[in-house]
């Protein structure tokens, strides 16, 4: 294609979020060239959302905090399927992380001694997340935005060019990862503004494309959470790893409609917020599993005592993991307790004063206030749970962020999976990113400078190109807003918060149906900014995490973490050492059972054997751990 | 409980365009962005808008509504009568490019231009000690999220593209206060640089800004007056102006 654009650069990535921004500063510090891509506007990935904190284990407020503690919260929050490995790096190197953010300018809260503050969240024993009010998403991406300035000041001075070794494509959709003898070569997209196409050359591609949730139809997602990356991934050849895993956050905004799924921060619960049902009653003492029974407390004196002396009292239940408490509200809902509009309860205005809730959860007030009339330093929020984060995602290595599979393809963030095994923890996401973000431009910045260009040949160009127009050539075809509001009401329904056999077997049939049809997609208008185009290819993305999800959800039986069964309640140690493994065979997804990788003795010597009891099989515990 | 809304939408790109109406539900508690949304999943497939996080958390769906720049998800369509219509138009200050979406690269063109943050060579990581009170003052302005309707509003340059090349705008003096206000920063001369570089002179404090900022930043009290105020003090106090010219360094600070 002679009039096509083209680049050429030494790493490319693809989302801006904290992940994909992370990675660009470390390959750019290796002294690389990083093509930067986003789907919007530079700044707004949905990492802004992210608001209750980082969590790292600096031990600012509570001194008994280390990276074991962390690594224990986080294994347990997972249920023991995390890669052992990730779980280790994450809670070694995230003080680490945080810190480094304050040397590009970050402005944390701080303790009266100066230092970094840190609360409390669900699933963490001591106070570990870093934060800003209730906007530490947004603190993040901001420093790193900032980062991303100073390295291209920094080019300016030295090459006479600020965007000549680093620079972003905002509004451009990557469409396919393009290979070359088995290995990447670059990818190709298309300007949302113009809709012209354009070629990034490069032996290195990292995706930190973020999340799957506008597969569902209640999340707290933008629209930028489609699976993108976990797509393109897929296609290049990649693995998928334990897609059933899905988190509903326990707290999203239940009315008015048009606000439903938007996320109510779990510091609000960190803060002292406590649930009820509509008979008034304290309901999460009902809910504590037996794996949590030592660690919380199981009546009120004891629950509020905590927040005064942490170490004469177990934690307030609210403070559960987040399946625990999203199945819990759940169930109070579908017994009938739940409020006016399909929510429970959710309080801080007797714990705390007005004052200081204006302070500490600042957005939230506002949130309320102006988008349902609600001023939650006097009355109570409406909650329910809404599709928050994808624990499932692309199998890497963990040490170099590499996909499984495809040299040249990296992925960090949430779309990289293992990490948090079949449930997250609150706060460790924006840590996971910076952690697997630096790791994964470190990865890159190895791989290509062992590897040499791997050109791409003009058959490849003219196929990627032809895959673009496809839609503007169909007339009359099917509407992909239509489209993708069917999935959602699949997922919804078959594939959410409790699943059954019969629900997702009939899932997969009516996915697969979906995306039979969405083959005939046409777009009305032209290529100019044209957001029904937009959708065409965004939707194919969600089918095919969607059917991952479907298909591996059917073969785990049993419930653990985002996946629950009603035909198969239980927790099954037998289940605990199996990934499943999603692939595609460029017509349908498969999904094989993979063995989850040992733990190395030096980690399994870090807990109690009676609490591995809980979740291993006796061969597992009495083995004692890999050697 | 939907109620017909009588919307008028600005259509068009950069070469011609004007207003269309439509009648679009509307459902209790919506917001602008809803019916949008619902225009352009019914009516209008191809209508062009910006949007993210639809909780007033990421600026991306500004626009002008009925006249005022404003976040289309935090604008309540329960706000205007029954029996209003609701005019939206793209951001004034910017070139369309289609319908209700603007090129704002203006603004990240800018935001190069400001001096990144200098930390304190000899301050490992996790060595840093401040107060909570003194980061409180950058911290406002570091809730900014870049929505960028300061800027649509400013007169110096909404109707006045001549005057873009000098001046940097609302939005990025509260990011010079902020860097200038950081406890760690090490670069001299912010406010000196935000007068003489970056047009701070320009701006005559009208607080358009301030007014428009959805997350009520003071822009034009606590970084554009306190910044303005301490350029004169240096700029016309002799001591001042002889230690500054001494100590090579901007005045007292």
């Amino acid at each position: 294609m002679a009039n096509l654009e083209r680049y050429k650069y030494d790493v490319v990535v693809i989302g801006a979020g904290g992940a994909g921004l992370r990675a660009a500063v470390e390959a750019r510090e290796a002294g690389l060239r990083v093509a930067i891509i986003c789907k919007s506007l530079f700044g707004k990935a949905h990492t802004v959302m992210a608001e209750g904190g980082a969590a790292a284990s600096m031990g600012n407020v509570n001194s008994g905090d280390n990276w074991m503690v962390h690594f224990r919260d986080t294994m347990r929050g997972g249920k023991f399927l995390n890669h052992y490995r990730m779980a280790e790096l994450h809670a070694k190197e995230s003080p680490d992380r945080v810190w480094e953010l304050e040397t590009w300018g970050a402005l944390f809260d701080r303790t009266k001694e100066g230092k970094i503050s840190q609360r409390n969240f669900g699933g963490h024993e001591y106070p570990r997340l870093a934060h800003v009010g209730d906007r530490t998403g947004l603190e993040l991406i901001r420093t790193m935005q900032q980062k991303i300035v100073a390295l291209q000041q920094k080019d300016g001075r030295d090459h006479g060019d600020m965007e000549s070794y680093i620079k972003v494509f905002a509004e451009l959709t990557i469409t396919e990862i393009m290979k070359e003898n088995g290995k990447v070569a670059g990818v190709y997209g298309y300007w949302r503004e113009s809709g012209a196409e354009v070629l990034f050359e490069a032996p290195a591609v990292i995706i930190a494309t973020g999340g799957v949730g506008k597969t569902f139809k209640i999340t707290s997602n933008s629209w930028e959470g489609t699976g993108d990356g976990h797509a393109l991934a897929l296609k290049a050849g990649a693995n998928l790893v334990d897609m059933e895993f899905l988190q509903f956050h326990p707290t999203g905004m239940v009315w008015p409609p048009s606000v439903r799924g938007i996320l109510v921060t779990e510091s609000v619960r960190g803060e002292g917020g406590i649930l009820t049902n509509n008979l008034g009653e304290r309901f999460m003492f009902k809910y504590i599993p037996d794996v949590f029974k030592d660690k919380y407390a199981d009546n009120e004196t004891e629950a509020d005592g905590w927040y005064i002396d942490q170490d004469n009292n177990r934690r307030p239940p609210e403070l559960l993991p987040r399946d625990e408490v999203a199945r819990a509200i759940n169930s109070e809902v579908k017994a009938g307790r739940g409020s006016e509009h399909g929510g429970v309860f959710l309080d801080v205005s007797k714990r705390i004063s007005a004052e200081i809730i204006k302070k500490r959860l600042p957005s939230m007030w506002h949130q309320f206030y102006e988008l349902a009339g609600v001023d939650i330093t006097k009355e109570a929020m409406e909650v329910g749970p809404t599709c928050h984060y994808v624990m499932g995602g692309v199998e890497v290595e963990p040490d170099t962020a590499a996909a499984v599979g495809v040299p040249g393809l990296f992925a960090a963030g949430e779309v990289a999976g293992g990490m948090h095994g079949s449930n997250r923890l609150g706060g460790n996401s924006l840590s996971d990113l910076l952690v697997f973000g630096r790791r994964a431009g470190m990865g890159a910045s190895e791989y290509v400078k062992k590897s040499g260009a791997n050109p791409i040949s003009e058959s490849s160009i003219t196929a990627a190109a032809e895959r673009i127009e496809a839609p503007f050539s169909r007339s009359g075809g099917e509407n992909s807003y239509s489209l993708h509001a069917e999935l959602q009401e699949v997922t919804h329904n078959l594939v959410g918060i409790i699943r059954t056999g019969e629900e997702l077997k009939n899932a997969i049939e009516k996915i697969a149906a979906i995306r039979e049809r969405s083959a005939n997609v046409s777009v009305s208008g032209g290529r100019k900014f044209n957001p029904g185009f937009h959708l065409a290819f965004d939707l194919d993305n969600m089918l095919l995490v969607a059917e991952s999800t479907a298909k591996s959800a059917i073969k785990r039986e049993e419930s653990r973490g985002g996946h629950t069964r009603d035909d198969f309640p239980g927790m099954n140690s037998k289940w605990r050492q199996v990934n499943h493994i999603s692939s595609f065979d460029g017509n349908k997804v498969n999904v094989r059972e993979q063995a989850l990788p040992a733990i190395p003795k030096e980690l399994f010597d870090l807990f109690d054997v009676h609490e591995l009891e809980k979740y291993m099989t006796a061969e597992e515990v009495a083995k004692g751990g890999s050697k | 409980m939907a109620r017909k809304l009588k919307l008028r939408i600005w259509r068009g790109d950069a070469d011609n365009g004007g207003l269309q109406d439509v009648v679009v539900d509307a459902n209790e508690g919506e917001v602008v962005l809803d019916v949008i949304h619902r225009v352009q999943a019914t009516q209008m497939g191809d209508l062009a808008v910006r949007w993210n996080c639809k909780a007033g958390k990421c600026g991306s769906c500004s626009m002008e509504i009925n006249g005022k720049p404003r976040l289309a998800c935090m604008t309540q369509v329960a706000a205007y009568g029954d029996d209003e219509t609701i005019t939206v138009t793209p951001l004034r200050a910017f070139p369309v490019i289609k319908d209700l979406v603007t090129d704002v690269s203006f603004n990240y063109k800018k935001a190069m231009e400001i001096p990144a943050y200098e930390h304190p060579a000899e301050l490992k990581p996790g060595e840093a000690r401040m107060a909570q009170i003194d980061v409180e003052r950058s911290q406002e302005f570091r809730k900014c999220i870049e929505c960028f309707l300061c800027q649509d509003t400013c007169h110096v340059i909404r109707d006045h593209e001549e005057n873009k090349k000098s001046f940097a705008g609302p939005r990025f003096f509260i990011r010079i206060a902020e860097l200038d206000m950081h406890p760690l920063d090490q670069l001299r001369n912010r406010k000196r640089t935000a007068q003489e570089e970056h047009g701070l002179g320009m701006c005559n404090i009208t607080k358009c800004c301030t007014e428009v900022c959805p997350e009520h930043i003071r822009i034009t009290d606590n970084a554009i007056i306190p910044m303005k105020e301490r350029v004169v003090d240096n700029k016309y106090d002799p001591i001042r102006w002889l230690g500054s010219k001494i100590g090579k360094r901007e005045g007292m600070e």
